[in-house]
């Protein structure tokens, strides 16, 4: 099992276990796991309604990609590592990663 | 004040709330439309005009603009009506059962059944979070740039990285007196011709550029005057303004639809799936905006679903009528 933690926009925090091997996105993941994320586009990368910031990782994880820093930008506010959930990709990896909600609910 | 009448009110002109058009109209219904957004379409024309889609029957793919433009022509022989730009606000039940839909603008529609087709609701401006921002709205902030004329020798501060930023801080800079640009960022990711002519006029001295900065607050008297700015080494500044228009792009939120009594579930409205009616009668709502055991927030479900709603709209437009259902194979497309 992959374990993430969730921070939530209050800041509780809750863990959430991820079969490994299943195919999904991290916004997938967190809507299958009823957490209040809008993901208005359905993971396109476009409006950034699924906007986390990557607390505990790996390196690689901290960095956006070209694509989400051009929906990034356009936000009022964007703290550092941030990242948008429809992009990340669920991998063994993720193990112990912790995520913050950023998005609007 | 518009005043109008029609038999069914579709709040939304997705591609959901237009194929019920079609449906209503293959019913002899009437309907009229209205949205919150200037243009029809809804997310597909919005957020991804460009995007194909491959899950529409018949299409291979299609671009969701494509997709929009084409229910157009399908609902164009039964003459549907639009309040574009307009955000619903009150409803009134009358006392035959019909009800009264009252805009922001001060539209009435008078209408048998009203359908909610809102998507994930009104696209309403992404509001930053700066200390008195609504305290000015309407007396120096806006959200959108409506006619370019009422900034004309003003100071404008415009917020934001992205391309109406960009855009308007070009188009200001020959209109306004001073032109300020601020944003978070020190690159921008807008079309880069943009960001190129932008970078120029700031060269050449007709937009001030502040990057790095946010706009954290706001004072002023009766309207805007002075905006405070922090940058990322959390050094504080001031700048005169007439006026700020935060460009941050559009969020979605359920709006004063959540107010009407209906059941609510996690901003999703509760109903029927045998017609897609909701707790209140003649209210129906279709699309992304309903929720139920199953749900999918897919275009063709929501195509299913304002099919079922027209045939169940039906008792309340003709009482005096009993609905027989017919095949468009059959009879055709028969327009008012």
């Amino acid at each position: 099992m992959i374990n993430l933690t969730i921070i939530d926009r209050d800041g509780g925090s809750r863990s959430v276990e991820i079969p490994e091997g299943i195919n999904l996105s991290l916004m997938e993941v967190l809507k299958a796991s009823e957490y209040d994320i809008l993901a208005t586009c359905g993971g396109m990368a476009l409006c950034a309604t699924c906007h986390v910031q990557v607390i505990e990782g790996p390196e690689e994880y901290f960095t956006a990609t070209d694509t989400e820093l051009d929906v990034l930008d356009t936000l009022p506010y964007a703290p550092p590592a941030s990242r948008l959930a429809c992009q990340i990709r669920i991998t063994e990896d993720m193990d112990g990663m912790v995520f913050k909600l950023v998005g609007e609910e | 004040m518009e005043h109008i009448t029609t038999d069914i009110c579709i709040i939304g002109a997705g591609p959901v709330g237009l194929f019920a058009v079609f449906e209503a109209g293959l019913l002899k219904m009437r309907c009229h439309l209205i949205d919150v957004l200037p243009q029809v379409g809804g997310q597909l024309s919005e957020i991804y005009p460009h995007k194909p889609i491959y899950d529409i029957p018949g299409y291979p793919d299609v671009t969701a603009q494509q997709l929009v433009d084409n229910l157009m022509l399908q609902i164009a022989p039964f003459h549907p009506t639009f309040s574009l730009g307009e955000r619903v606000e009150n409803l009134q039940r009358n006392e035959d059962g019909s009800y009264n839909i009252i805009t922001n603008d001060g539209t009435v529609v008078h209408c048998q059944v009203v359908v909610i087709a809102g998507g994930l609701g009104c696209f309403e401006p992404r509001k930053p979070e700066i200390d008195r921002l609504t305290d000015f709205e309407g007396k120096g902030v806006a959200y959108m740039v409506k006619n370019p004329e009422h900034f004309r020798d003003k100071k404008v501060v415009l917020a934001g990285g992205g391309d109406s930023a960009l855009d308007w801080a070009v188009f200001l800079s020959n209109v306004a007196e001073r032109v300020t640009l601020v944003h978070r960022g020190d690159t921008f990711r807008g079309a880069p011709d943009s960001a190129e002519k932008v970078f120029d006029l700031a060269r050449e001295g007709k937009i001030d550029l502040i990057l790095k900065s946010n706009v954290v607050a706001l004072t002023g008297d009766d309207r805007l005057r002075e905006i405070t700015l922090l940058d990322r080494d959390q050094q504080v500044s001031h700048i005169e303004a007439d006026h700020l228009i935060p460009l941050f792009g559009l969020s979605p939120k359920l709006g004063p639809i959540a107010d009407w009594g209906l059941n609510i579930d996690r901003s999703a409205i509760a109903v029927n799936t045998v017609d897609y009616s909701t707790n209140i009668e003649r209210i129906y709502a279709i699309g992304d905006i309903n929720t139920y055991l199953g749900k999918l927030k897919l275009i063709l479900c929501g195509f299913h679903e304002s099919a079922l709603m027209a045939q169940s709209a039906f008792k309340y437009v003709f009482p005096e009528q009993k609905l027989s259902f017919k095949y468009t194979t059959v009879y055709g497309v028969s327009a008012f």
